[in-house]
């Protein structure tokens, strides 16, 4: 390319010199650009499903977030508060206002009478699907001053970035995704930037925005745990590495008094702050805090140590002799109640499955696989400890904070595929410290010295190498490419794993789960709609006030979508009414009748991938079914159900399997269907076997609904035979 | 004997070199000192009350109890932003520390006065 002429375009420098901006200004005006662009496409690169399908909620919990939502916004926050909820877990109930997070419900229907007040008609589910991208991008925003609290701008503006298209935090705020998480990211994010805000400030307005922050997330998400146990765990190591100050006792105090009073305030939390075992590290921190600094404050006023000694021997013995008995008391009478299984499945992974068969089974609580890592992180997986070597480095307060956040996350995501949600923030805050400190060593390099290439090195990369070759003194000729080489190199890994980033996020976090695609023959998209069809069937074709009975995966969606009463739903809050469906549908029919009629079960839903191979349907979740409901009724054995330790459904499987009341509903006139080309009748596509039992008679039910493609499948319970 | 001698002469020496360093502290930070000890007062007032009576409601326990803590806390915050030998907060004018411990007693009690029931 040919120099810039200069002579012929004088006028045009001098309107374009008026204009030019100073330095800082510069700098100012490309830092709000980027985070405004950053800020657009958290949003956007969340909306796949939305484009592809069309605007609903996915999956299976925030079917109840949007049904309590609905009923805030038409009911009213009085109402909401107090609700029982007769329509789920037929006969109990549930009291819903005392068993939920408000902080989604709330926000989303904030949001809405906002849009509503500004004349913007929209209907509530639209505001419930973009919940989450819309918190997604405030989270970019967190990201950005986080990251110049602890290293400074171009750190802050990197982490933006990396946590904008993440997947490991795409995966759970995809737009539709409306649950708990999208909500709670951001609120984490936030308390933790707050509470950083404050130890580095030392002010009491930020501690208390800290504890509103904290209010915030106890009231978004059950994960709020971690940050009462994080920050007491935070204020112990800087009490022991000696970088104790006035602003921690400020900042931790104001922030555990007033956080703890408004997190009270959440029925659902209600006193746990005080009586249970997990809230107990954040008060003994707490007391151990005005211990210390009292000793130090005596300290300061005495001049004699020797005097002093004897006071803290006292003093000290004394404190550690009341705090032990104290909890020794409260833990032995019971009245601190010990870790719940859910929290104490992470400190022993193995707990669950012996104990809690019901925490077990869930998918998102199995420990994660290396390859789940790499597909949610990438190259954030390496560029992490290179972070935590920079931090520690330039170790203050704040670096400490995310060095312990990071290490404390990245552990319990190891444990559990769902936490890998929480390593997130942290993990991209790290990694942007080792890009950002990288990226500007090397351009100090490139900058150093000889200022005469610099017009010269940022034409195209050989011509570059050629002049400043030839420029350079011959004492360090090779820094310079080896910088510029560096550069390109970084370059590639970011584009990279943007490329990653958005394939991730188009293929595998932008199903609804509730619809279905697959490739037909010819490669055209075929899509199956399954579980809405079924749904409507239900909420036009039976009487309003019957019950249906169905796996607890289903429950929400059902009373949501087709508005009739559940046996059991996903709250699984009830181990034993779960245990008494799965009982009912391990058994044989005439047992499983008897317990349907005491339900007053009116309908059975079940859901079957055998004509199209869809795998998570209830003959594969049915051995679960068979290991709650043993768990409680021990007239349940897995090994009936089992041949050789091996589950089947073709001949050879166990009678009991193939006369139980699963199997009959799952197959039923499954025995004609030709499902396959070249294969026998009953072929079931999902096991990939010819069944066993094809003549399936049912006595005491009635087909009632198979949807289109058979995948779900509702029975009608008949009322008993007249007498005579 | 001489043991208990010299414990008991320490405990003496202890106490009088900490009233004498207690003596020289400016009068601002004494009286925020008073304010302290009368919440802490009331608030073991508040538990012996309890210890008698039963603890139901558990709710107006706590809140009875937290907002004398609460405000005991915010007290002693307050203390350590004021007192000029903390070279931290030097450059803080004791009006915002003010300013910052009304707030935030403010936000304390509103929501105290919540969870009183």
């Amino acid at each position: 390319m040919a120099t810039m002429p200069i002579l012929p375009n004088m006028p045009v420098l001098d309107l374009v010199k008026s204009f030019k901006l100073k330095t800082k200004q510069q700098e100012l005006l490309i830092r709000v650009s980027i985070l405004c662009l950053v800020y657009v496409l958290a949003f956007i690169t969340r909306l796949f499903s939305v484009l592809r399908y069309e605007s609903m909620i996915h999956e299976f919990d925030p079917y109840f977030n949007y049904r309590t939502t609905l009923y805030l916004t038409q009911n009213g926050f009085y109402d909401f508060w107090n609700w029982f909820d007769y329509e789920s877990w037929y006969p109990l109930g549930r009291i819903v206002g005392g068993t939920l997070y408000p902080g989604l419900m709330v926000t989303a229907a904030l949001i809405y009478r906002i849009l509503h007040f500004l004349r913007f008609a929209v209907h509530i589910r639209e505001v419930c699907v973009l919940t989450a991208p819309f918190f997604a991008s405030n989270t970019t925003l967190v990201a950005y001053f986080f990251g110049k609290e602890i290293w400074d701008t171009g750190a802050g503006l990197v982490a933006a970035i990396l946590i904008a298209i993440c997947p490991g935090y795409i995966s759970r705020s995809v737009a539709g995704s409306y649950d708990n998480e999208g909500v709670a990211i951001f609120a984490l994010l936030f308390t933790f930037y707050l509470f950083v805000k404050a130890v580095n400030t030392g002010s009491l307005a930020w501690s208390l925005a800290s504890a509103f922050g904290y209010f915030y997330m106890v009231s978004a998400w059950g994960g709020y745990v971690f940050i009462i146990n994080l920050i007491p765990l935070y204020v112990l190591v800087l009490l022991i590495t000696g970088r104790y100050s006035m602003r921690l006792y400020v900042a931790y105090n104001c922030m555990y008094v007033l956080g703890m009073l408004l997190a009270m305030q959440i029925r659902f939390v209600g006193f746990q702050h005080v009586q249970s075992g997990e809230h107990m590290a954040a008060m003994g921190v707490f007391f151990l805090l005005q211990v210390f600094y009292f000793l130090d404050w005596v300290k300061h006023m005495l001049s004699d140590t020797k005097l002093f000694q004897a006071f803290l021997r006292i003093t000290v013995t004394c404190a550690v002799a009341v705090g032990a008995i104290a909890l020794g008391l409260g833990m032995l009478s019971g009245y601190i109640s010990p870790w719940t299984g859910r929290f104490y499945s992470l400190l022993d992974p193995t707990y669950a499955k012996d104990h809690i068969p019901i925490i077990a089974s869930v998918s998102e609580h199995q420990p994660t696989a290396w390859s789940s890592f790499m597909f949610d992180f990438h190259i954030l997986l390496f560029l992490f400890p290179a972070g935590l070597y920079f931090c520690f480095k330039r170790l203050s307060d704040a670096t400490i904070f995310i060095v312990m956040y990071g290490l404390t996350s990245m552990y319990f995501a190891g444990v559990m595929v769902r936490l890998i949600l929480v390593a997130t923030p942290a993990v991209c805050l790290v990694s942007a410290i080792a890009v950002s400190a990288t990226v500007k060593n090397l351009t100090v390099l490139l900058r150093s010295k000889n200022k005469g290439v610099q017009t010269g090195s940022t034409k195209g990369s050989s011509s570059s190498k050629a002049s400043s070759k030839a420029l350079l003194d011959q004492s360090q000729p090779f820094q310079k490419n080896g910088a510029i080489a560096l550069l390109f190199g970084a370059f590639y890994l970011l584009s990279k794993y943007a490329t990653h980033c958005t394939w991730v996020t188009s293929e595998a976090y932008s199903s609804p789960s509730i619809v279905l695609a697959a490739r037909g023959a010819h490669g055209s998209r075929v899509i199956f709609d399954d579980y809405r069809e079924a749904y409507f069937w239900l909420r036009q074709n039976t009487p309003p006030d019957a019950k249906v009975m169905s796996w607890w995966d289903y429950g929400y969606q059902i009373t949501a979508m087709g508005n009739r009463t559940v046996i059991v739903d996903n709250n699984t809050w009830n181990n034993t009414h779960i245990a008494t469906v799965g009982r009912a549908m391990s058994s044989y029919e005439d047992e499983a009748i008897e317990i349907m009629r005491s339900l007053d079960v009116d309908y059975v839903l079940v859901v079957f991938g055998g004509v199209t191979g869809y795998s998570s349907d209830d003959i594969n979740k049915f051995l679960w079914m068979v290991r709650i409901g043993g768990g409680v009724f021990p007239v349940i054995k897995e090994p009936d159900y089992l041949v050789n330790g091996e589950y089947r459904v073709d001949k050879g499987a166990a009678p009991k399997m193939l006369n139980c009341l699963m199997y009959k509903l799952c197959y039923y006139r499954f025995g004609e269907m030709l499902t396959e080309y070249g294969k026998p009748p009953g072929y079931d596509r999902a096991r990939g076997v010819e069944i066993g039992n094809k003549d399936i008679k049912l006595e005491h039910l009635e087909e009632a609904f198979t949807t289109s493609n058979w995948i779900v499948r509702i029975y009608k319970v008949k009322p008993p035979n007249n007498r005579w | 004997m001489a043991r208990e001698k010299s414990s008991k002469d320490n405990a003496k020496a202890l106490f009088h070199s900490l009233r004498s360093a207690y003596a020289a502290t400016p009068v601002n930070l004494k009286i925020i000192d008073l304010y302290v000890g009368f919440a802490v007062f009331t608030a073991l007032i508040q538990v012996v009350y309890m210890a008698s009576v039963g603890s139901f409601p558990f709710n107006s326990f706590l809140s009875g109890v937290l907002s004398c803590v609460g405000t005991a806390v915010l007290a002693v915050c307050l203390r350590i932003q004021v007192n000029k030998e903390n070279k931290e907060f030097k450059d803080l004018p004791p009006e915002r520390a003010f300013a910052d411990f009304v707030l935030c007693n403010l936000v304390l009690h509103l929501v105290i006065m919540n969870f009183l029931g």
